[in-house]
């Protein structure tokens, strides 16, 4: 890990509601350079907000706080909106679990593209489309031309996640977050979708947050893993040695997963210990 | 991408076209059984509620032999089921008879008043829509701020308001008081004799003529209540804006529009308020045909000489050929508005499915 | 009363395991008013709402003159003053005292609307919806058609051939105003009647009748309340409309539109003629306002922002 592109360090996000402050991060510490760090956790134990708090599209009822949080040596907490805006889509990016929703309903796939480029760089209508196109393209549409004229609801979910991953990429991000980009796939083109991000990602040098709920895609996927309990890390760990790891809560999650050949009864029950999470 | 895909994506135009078409066949469905309701319940005022019919459409001071020429005319010798089939077949003509009061068969009064409520309720709407949509969407973006106590109140006191009685207060206090607007009438009189409108709308034809004064007498006298007609459209429009920018709001498509590094500005008027915008068109078109309605009560303390006055005049001296001729006129344009905001709903989404 | 029972009782109230039916529905009604009393607009709109039917009930205790009967010689348009506060109309009547008689006018008209029209809408709504098939299409399309019509407008010509009057007005809007709810109880006969407990009550054999009337009609009470509730502001300004046009009550009835309409001749020299029962129609409908948007979120949080 030469160049850190991102330093997190001491991470709290923290929302109001009616019975008192709820803390759904709580001091999550990691650093990442050009790579691909996986960030596992159930629902609900922070994985998310840590991936939005990095994006700065934490809501504006809560609130975040950290001992650090610089990407490429920007305090990211103390530059303006403004700042902290033209950074977003533009050196570092994010995309979302389902295309079906993440995508604006009434506007066409071509013309979110070119929004995502338009916004970040001067560039003229007609060497915009070229962009999006060879976006499009990049991301293995067969027929770029025919998909930026259609609508989301034109496409299938895979070729909407590609879709997708071509509006965040077209401007060249550093930094890519991906929040359960496959979850909302069909299993069939989950792996479709995986290669063509990984090819991305490898190829132009990116480094990438892949927020999962799944342990094995991460770790098949990743070289590095964050294992999140109730809005703290329990563990970091290679991906290669997760077999090794030590904490009994990533332990628990590796032992609930199925292998072929093995009979499985009764299936085992995840534990949560509150210890943890103290 | 596969080859299914391919097939499935190129199948979908054919399917959206078809969708059109059935919700077409489905619409006139609707707008035919809808104007049949609609004269159904009007020959059931004319016809059944009144114990002689005659007397309702003449007055009691009609000579003999006119009462019983009605009476025939009016096919009251007839089964009831003739009978509305002569009235539906009568009403298609446009043929709702003659308006006792001014003597003139009903259609052609209604032709000659409509425009006027036509230029009202058209002003009331673009302000209630001009105001109104901008004011919901604050109300939503800044949910819970000033801005949105306020849009509230407002838009609760519009909900709850007499608006004739808001129509008296604005005279005292616009005309009387400050004289900034002309009195209740549509133009000064100086002018009704010298200007002939083309269209009906007096603005509009005032302009195309060249006629300056004409147009600002005729904006001193529309002013007023058309600004409280859009009071009430801005309510409504407000509140429903509001309610839809925060479904749009909580929408992921919102976050992947901040995640691509958009202006709230582009966030809010170029994604949210565009999606809102396909209902938003039903909203508005509903409270235009709900001004059409409310120009009953407005027309009538403005002296405007529209629809809603015609109506109420011909109440008054139990004038029911009018009364219902004017029902039914209001009554259409009221129904087709309303089925026609909902096709438009339906062509304007680009996810239209069969359904 | 000390703390203690108070903390006791709400504990009682909030329990996860009530022990009787009574605890349940007790619990139940005090997590809504909790909700309801916390929204303090809509305390507002049940303070107001409250006013009314005391000002009502005790019409003849707080009105300090006759409501019909007025001093012609000495008390014509006087403007408001002590002896008057509101000022006195035409015919020398105290304009308060009328108001105060006004309010039984009102809630008369507000109530039997509801007890007219949301009946009608009850039964034909749960009717379509349980029987479904052909009875359920030609209810929901007459329905349909009601609903296409404009209200205002066809009460109107509803009350101009009945004649003039406050009970016509009352028909008129009843008849103009049930299709809602047959809707709203539909909808909710809908989501009812494949459950399984009335498929239950179905095996145990009870008619259909019966299971309409005793199992499903309940459970559309509620939101056909909140509906009602918020449909009252509407009922009252129909009502005035009518009343404002002449063909609402007729003189010499306190009503609060006819008489903005007897004030309307002298609104720009005597305007507090028109301005006081108007002022009195925009408190109470926006009272009925603020209670229903409260009612609403209180009672049905799904749909809170709507």
């Amino acid at each position: 890990m030469n160049d850190t592109l991102l330093e997190v360090d001491d991470l709290r996000v923290t929302f109001p509601t009616r019975t008192g402050l709820v803390q759904a991060v709580r001091g999550v510490s990691f650093s990442l350079g050009r790579e691909r760090l996986g960030i596992v956790g159930e629902s609900g134990s922070g994985k998310s907000q840590t991936g939005r708090a990095i994006m700065g599209l934490t809501p504006p009822q809560a609130e975040v706080s950290a001992k650090k949080l610089a990407f490429d040596g920007i305090d990211l907490l103390s530059i303006s909106p403004r700042q902290r805006r033209s950074l977003r889509g533009n050196r570092i990016a994010m995309i979302l679990q389902d295309p079906k929703y993440s995508l604006d309903p009434v506007m066409t796939i071509g013309r979110q593209i070119i929004e995502t480029l338009r916004t970040h760089e001067k560039v003229c209508k007609a060497e915009a489309r070229e962009r999006a196109l060879a976006m499009l393209q990049a991301v293995q549409i067969r027929d770029p031309a025919r998909v930026f004229d259609l609508y989301p609801h034109e496409v299938s979910g895979g070729m909407g996640q590609r879709a997708m991953i071509a509006m965040m990429l077209v401007t060249g991000p550093e930094l890519m977050i991906a929040d359960e980009p496959t979850s909302a796939l069909d299993v069939t083109v989950q792996l479709d979708v995986l290669k063509i991000l990984d090819k991305l990602v490898a190829e132009r040098g990116m480094g990438l947050i892949f927020i999962s709920h799944d342990l094995r895609l991460v770790s098949s996927f990743c070289d590095r893993v964050v294992v999140m309990y109730a809005g703290k890390v329990v563990e970091q760990i290679k991906a290669s040695e997760l077999r090794d790891a030590q904490h009994p809560y990533t332990r628990g999650l590796l032992n609930c997963m199925p292998r072929i050949g093995f009979e499985r009864h009764p299936l085992p029950v995840l534990d949560r210990k509150p210890e943890w999470a103290a | 991408m596969s080859v299914a895909e391919n097939q499935a994506a190129a199948g979908r135009g054919s399917t959206r076209t078809v969708a059109i078409l059935s919700s077409l066949g489905r619409f006139l469905v609707v707008a035919v059984t809808t104007y049949l309701g609609l004269l159904a319940v009007t020959f059931f005022i004319g016809r059944v509620i009144p114990i002689d019919p005659v007397l309702a459409v003449l007055g009691d001071r009609a000579p003999t032999a006119v009462v019983e020429r009605t009476r025939r005319e009016m096919g009251l010798d007839l089964p009831w089921i003739e009978q509305f089939y002569l009235y539906v077949k009568a009403a298609l003509r446009g043929d709702f008879g003659t308006s006792v009061l001014t003597t003139n068969p009903v259609m052609s009064d209604i032709r000659r008043v409509f425009p006027a409520t036509i230029e009202l309720a058209t002003l009331g709407t673009i302000i209630g829509a001009v105001i109104g949509v901008p004011l919901g969407v604050l109300a939503a973006v800044k949910r819970g701020s000033l801005i949105d106590q306020i849009a509230r109140v407002v838009g609760l006191i519009g909900y709850s308001v007499p608006i004739f009685w808001l129509g008296l207060l604005g005279l005292v206090l616009f005309y009387a008081k400050l004289q900034w607007i002309a009195f209740p009438a549509r133009l000064d009189v100086v002018y009704e004799y010298t200007f002939t409108p083309i269209t009906g709308f007096y603005l509009l034809d005032a302009a195309i003529q060249g006629q300056w004064d004409v147009f600002h007498d005729a904006w001193r006298h529309i002013v007023l209540p058309a600004a409280l007609l859009g009071y009430l459209s801005l309510a409504y429009i407000s509140r429903m804006t509001r309610s839809f920018m925060l479904n749009e709001l909580a929408q992921e498509y919102i976050v992947a529009a901040r995640a691509k590094g958009l202006s709230e500005t582009r966030v809010i008027w170029g994604h949210a308020l565009r999606n809102a915008a396909v209902p938003m068109v039903t909203v508005i078109a509903l409270s235009y045909a709900n001004l059409l309605e409310g120009s009953v009560l407005t027309e009538t303390v403005f002296s405007w000489p529209g629809i809603g006055l015609y109506i109420t005049n011909s109440l008054q001296n139990a004038d029911m050929n009018a009364v219902l001729g004017g029902t039914i006129a209001i009554g259409s344009v009221f129904i087709a508005i309303n089925l026609l905001s909902d096709l438009l709903y339906r062509l304007l989404d680009p996810r239209t499915k069969i359904g | 009363m000390s703390a203690e029972t108070i903390q006791s009782r709400r504990e009682w109230l909030l329990s996860d395991q009530p022990a009787s039916r009574l605890q349940a529905r007790l619990g139940r009604a005090y997590v809504s008013w909790r909700r309801f009393s916390a929204n303090r607009l809509a305390l507002v709109g049940m303070l107001i709402i409250i006013a009314l039917l005391v000002v009502a009930a005790f019409a003849d205790v707080l009105a300090p003159y006759s409501p019909t009967v007025g001093d012609l010689k000495n008390a014509r348009l006087l403007a408001p003053s002590a002896a008057h506060w509101f000022g006195t109309d035409d015919l020398g009547r105290d304009i308060y005292s009328r108001i105060v008689y006004g309010a039984r006018w009102t809630l008369y008209v507000v109530i039997l609307v509801a007890i007219i029209a949301a009946p009608i809408g009850l039964l034909v709504g749960t009717v379509a919806g349980y029987a479904g098939g052909w009875t359920d299409t030609i209810l929901m399309r007459v329905t349909d058609i009601f609903l296409a019509f404009p209200k205002l407008v066809l009460a109107l010509a509803f009350v101009a051939a009945l004649g003039p009057g406050i009970e016509n007005a009352v028909l008129a809007i009843a008849i103009t105003s049930w299709p809602p709810y047959a809707r709203i109880a539909r909808a909710e006969t809908l989501t009812v009647r494949n459950s399984d407990y009335i498929k239950a009550v179905q095996l145990m054999g009870a008619s259909p009748v019966r299971i309409v009337l005793r199992h499903i009609m309940p459970l559309c009470i509620s939101s056909l309340i909140i509906r009602v509730t918020l449909d009252m502001a509407g009922i009252i300004l129909t009502a005035a409309g009518l009343g404002f046009l002449g063909l609402g009550a007729q003189p010499p009835l306190p009503e609060w539109g006819a008489m903005i309409a007897s004030g309307r001749r002298f609104i720009l020299d005597q305007w507090w003629v028109a301005a006081a029962p108007g002022a009195a129609i925009l408190i109470v409908s926006l009272g009925f306002n603020l209670l229903g948007d409260g009612l609403r979120d209180a009672l049905d949080p799904r749909s809170g922002d709507q």
